[in-house]
């Protein structure tokens, strides 16, 4: 926000007391954030042009106006004295506040916004525990405003974000206001249907528990949802979110904030896709095949004869997928080099495209798998065939793809099949041993986004049964194959050890700090990202 | 026979003169009195010119604020480098006003000639006359004006030959109180739903399309005409130093002889109702007026003898509004009045600002709840507390007409809502 500006050029203000200087176009209510005052709003979106200050909630008092301001239609100005929480400030605040909860029903107790809601917090903020209402209330229904969102008028607050979203972020005019005054609700345009790839963000604006995904209708309350930092993996554009979990299932999705990638948005496959990876069926345990048949095991044993098998292999092909991590990925090309297999390929889904106009960086992309970029800058190659070819005698190398397109005897006929995780196709099956290893959601790491931003999510759920992060089961097994009798090199433990290594043998990554990655990522030196960009496929190749 | 109810006294009538002749019509008929004249001397003046002179006639806005006309003109750009806009406020939504109807109806040309004069004086070559949707016989008397107009090379392409181009737009609303508001009707105008925007921007900085525009009443526009042909001090001859000229009167309610009177300003405002409409009917007392149109303070019948100026409005503790007093006998409900007036103004909200979707709701809910007998009197304490919260904090002024009347109802016939409440009968007769 203050990057590129002069000190002469910033404004000098009184926010509460506190003196601050920001540049001349920022508005009071941003300014106050930046002294720590977070005015209560609603129509207000940081991600949404307009302003159109019809909530009236921001009202603060700026010393020399007659009347109140709305803090986010004000510009700041030269020795502006602001006071948010003066009595009439306070006064007009909860005056907003009672009369929202004069039609509102008050229904909290089944509402999927509660615990999240802006009208809750505000209106236990202004202490509103009674009602001087004693006359009925509007009852207007709920409607179902898309194919998978639900509207509870009743609820809304007429705050216009859900609209405005669509009509300036996602340039769709399929929603309106409809009727005006307390008969106000919104809807789609007569004869237009909400379909919209980016609607899902309507649910994420909406300050209150108007709009509702039906995926996530009566599901959890929020207060039982736990919340991790991650990557959206629905494509190769990485959108930063919040995986909100449940009794170790995911439970949603929501965009988190990051200017240099999504913004304050996401698309809906993304939301979507995720959801459907609670389902299938996972190894819990290492499988090996003894007398033809897969025996669980424990994982010394299963490490030490899956060592002892690959010291024999003379040659074969490998298989990785775009949904592994980079540090994954890595480990895997060290044991390839070490046991002697060159290159490896990956398959990707493709999908149809869409751009957020409003936000053009976001993009649902092609490339339905997030982290395609780093299977490449690891030397692994795009296989656009239609199906694998059988690897008949040779050895074969699985990381993570479920080869689920394959007819149920490939790899039946293989030297040695080692299978690294975490699906279990009928294909994956005929492997000589399976290591089980855990989704991106289950362990920490990084993916390389289509730019070649390198960004790191965190892990959300516990890992089914005994896997383990493939990284982690890679670099043993590599420290195996190079015990010379003196025990090999030390395995990293944590995934930020394995990160380190990683940088320090990748030179596209280097200069890469595990702390400064952080939870907005960084790129990859810039002339390495045009090469990645330079071999992106062209659409219809 | 002149116009409705014109009474024998001297009044002066500039723009009422002419009402009920139909030949004033035609461009014909308005050619025969005098029409277009001003016009011919308007495009031989500057346009500062034309606003330095209406800004010394003292011509006030007459939708209801009274902002001086000329120094709103005198905010637009000096500048061409952006087209510039005039629109014509004919949308007349405030209850109890009926003057800009009758005005578009009798002589239709003498506000087209306001609106030339007008776009000339701003630098406008575009005027939009937003016009009530429910006005349907006066848009075609107007349409058919504007195509006379058209024809004979009053609108259009160099305006008699000058060099000057100007058109005129009828544009019909679809029925809303809200497009009334000079902002509303400009979000109108540009095809979105009638709601008003946060000033500043003002619309002289930008308006319509983003470009200067100025918003002017019916009655503002086609006072102008006199007041560019016979000079300033002409029009100063009448109406007091702050409310010069004179002003249509929509008289309606309780009254024997109901109209509009063209009267000059400053005539007391018992004066009006009692002289010039003959009082209530059938020798009933005058309980209380509510002299601005719906959105000012009731005045009791003590309170009469106001100056209807602006200033002498503001005195007694009301407005002038639009000039459209609504008079009510003994034998209203006061309660019942106000409870009609809230469900209007509930009704109109345009929902933006909730204060004003929630509160005038709710104000019309409580008040209804009182009518039925179920009131506490802890509701008129409620009730005070939400004129102030809905005073002042909104983006126009719609919530705060509401509580012009309701408020002063409270403060003036307390005893009507008290014996509502206590004994849940009316002080009505």
């Amino acid at each position: 926000m203050y990057r590129n500006v002069k000190t002469a050029e910033l404004v000098s203000l009184k926010i509460d007391g506190t003196e601050i200087s920001v540049p001349p176009d920022t508005s009071v209510i941003e300014a106050a954030e930046a002294v720590g005052v977070l005015v209560p709003r609603y129509c207000y979106h940081p991600g949404i042009p307009t302003r159109p200050a019809q909530c009236r909630v921001c009202l603060v008092e700026i010393e020399g106006q007659p009347k109140l301001q709305p803090s986010c239609k004000m510009s700041v100005q030269e020795g502006m004295v602001v006071h948010t929480a003066s009595e009439e400030a306070r006064s007009a605040r909860r005056s907003v506040i009672e009369l929202l909860l004069v039609n509102h029903p008050l229904d909290c107790p089944i509402c999927d916004a509660a615990g999240q809601c802006m009208l809750q917090d505000y209106a236990f903020e202004t202490h509103q525990l009674a009602s001087r209402l004693n006359e009925e209330k509007l009852v207007m229904g709920r409607d179902r405003i898309a194919d998978d969102i639900l509207y509870f008028a009743d609820r809304c607050i007429i705050c216009t974000r859900c609209v405005r979203f669509m009509r300036e972020v996602a340039e769709d005019d399929a929603l309106i206001v409809a009727q005006r005054g307390y008969r106000a609700y919104i809807d789609t345009f007569p004869g237009r249907v909400l379909d919209n790839p980016f609607r899902g963000n309507i649910v994420d604006v909406c300050p209150v528990g108007a709009l509702v995904h039906e995926d996530f209708l009566f599901k959890a309350r929020f207060w039982d949802l736990d919340q991790t930092a991650s990557v959206c993996p629905g494509c190769s554009t990485g959108c930063n979110v919040t995986i909100d979990t449940k009794e170790n299932q995911i439970v949603r999705l929501k965009p988190r904030h990051n200017s240099e990638v999504n913004s304050y948005w996401m698309c809906d496959h993304g939301r979507k896709h995720l959801i459907m990876s609670n389902r299938g069926l996972r190894p819990e345990a290492p499988l090996l095949r003894r007398n033809g048949k897969l025996v669980p095991t424990g994982w010394g044993d299963a490490l030490t004869w899956v060592a002892e098998r690959l010291r024999e292999v003379p040659s074969g092909m490998a298989i990785v997928s775009p949904h592994a991590a980079n540090e994954s990925l890595f480990y895997f090309r060290r044991l390839l080099d070490r046991i002697g297999i060159a290159g490896g390929t990956f398959r990707v889904e493709r999908g149809e495209e869409a751009i957020l106009s409003g936000f053009p960086k976001l993009q649902l992309r092609a490339d339905r798998a997030p982290n395609a970029s780093g299977a490449e800058l690891h030397g692994f190659e795009r296989f656009d065939g239609s199906a694998r070819s059988d690897p008949e005698g040779d050895a074969v190398a699985v990381l993570e793809d479920p080869l689920a397109e394959l007819p149920e005897e490939w790899g039946r006929q293989a030297s040695f099949f080692l299978y690294v995780g975490n699906r279990l196709s009928s294909a994956a099956r005929n492997a000589h041993a399976i290591l089980p290893v855990t989704t991106f959601a289950e362990m920490e790491g990084t993916f390389t986004n289509f730019e070649g931003r390198v960004q790191r999510f965190h892990q959300a759920l516990q890992p089914a049964g005994l896997a383990r992060p493939a990284w982690l089961v890679l670099a043993r097994l590599v420290s195996l194959l190079e015990d010379d009798g003196d025990g090999g090199a030390a395995a990293p433990t944590l995934a930020s050890e394995a990160f380190q290594v990683m940088v320090g043998d990748t030179p596209a990554m280097a200069g890469l700090e595990w702390a400064s990655v952080g939870l907005k990522g960084a790129r990859l030196g810039s002339t390495e990202a045009a090469v990645l960009q330079a071999q992106a496929p062209v659409e219809g190749a | 026979m002149a116009y409705p109810y014109r009474d024998d006294r001297e009044t002066t009538t500039l723009l009422s003169r002419y009402m009920g002749e139909p030949e004033a019509r035609t461009l014909d008929g308005w050619l025969e009195r005098g029409g277009y004249e001003a016009l011919g001397m308007a495009l031989e003046m500057k346009p500062d010119e034309i606003t330095e002179i209406v800004k010394e006639s003292g011509l006030r806005g007459r939708g209801g604020a009274g902002f001086p006309t000329g120094m709103k003109w005198g905010f637009m750009p000096k500048e061409n480098g952006r087209e510039h806009y005039l629109c014509c406020n004919a949308d007349e939504s405030e209850p109890g006003a009926f003057k800009d109807r009758e005005i578009m109806r009798w002589t239709p040309h003498l506000m087209i000639e306001g609106c030339l004069i007008a776009a000339r004086a701003i630098r406008a070559e575009h005027v939009y006359i937003y016009i009530r949707g429910e006005f349907f016989p006066v848009v075609r008397v107007l349409n058919q004006a504007v195509v006379e107009a058209y024809e004979a090379g009053y609108i259009g392409r160099s305006v008699l030959g000058s060099g000057w181009s100007c058109d005129i737009t009828v544009h019909l609303g679809a029925g809303a109180y809200i497009a009334g508001e000079e902002t509303g009707l400009m979000s109108w105008l540009m095809g979105g739903r009638a709601e008003p925007w946060m000033k500043p921007p003002f619309p002289a900085a930008r308006g319509i399309f983003g470009a200067p525009t100025t918003v002017n009443n019916v009655e503002t526009l086609a006072s102008v005409p006199g007041i560019v042909a016979n000079g300033s001090a002409w029009y100063r001859q009448w109406g007091s130093d702050k409310s010069s000229g004179t002003k249509l009167w929509c008289c309606s309610g309780h009254l024997v002889k109901p109209g509009n009177y063209e009267l000059e300003l400053g005539v007391p405002l018992s004066e009006i109702i009692y002289d010039v409409c003959g009082g209530a009917p059938d020798g009933r007392r005058v309980r209380a007026v509510i002299p601005g149109g719906s959105s000012t303070a009731l005045l009791t019948a003590d309170e009469l003898d106001c100056e209807t100026t602006y200033e002498g409005m503001q005195a007694a503790g009301s407005a002038l509004g639009t000039a459209s007093p609504i008079v009510m006998d003994e034998s209203t409900c006061l309660l019942s009045a106000m409870r009609r007036i809230a469900q209007f103004y509930a009704h109109e909200s345009c929902g933006q600002c909730v204060q004003c979707r929630e509160g005038t709701e709710w104000i019309a809910k409580i008040l209804r709840r009182i009518e039925d007998g179920d009131g506490a009197m802890k509701d008129i304490d409620t009730l005070y507390d939400l004129c102030e919260q809905l005073t002042g904090r909104t983006i126009c002024v719609l919530a705060d007409s509401v509580v012009f009347p309701l408020r002063s109802s409270l403060d003036k016939f307390r005893d009507e809502y008290e014996s509502h409440i206590q004994q849940d009968a009316c002080t009505a007769t």
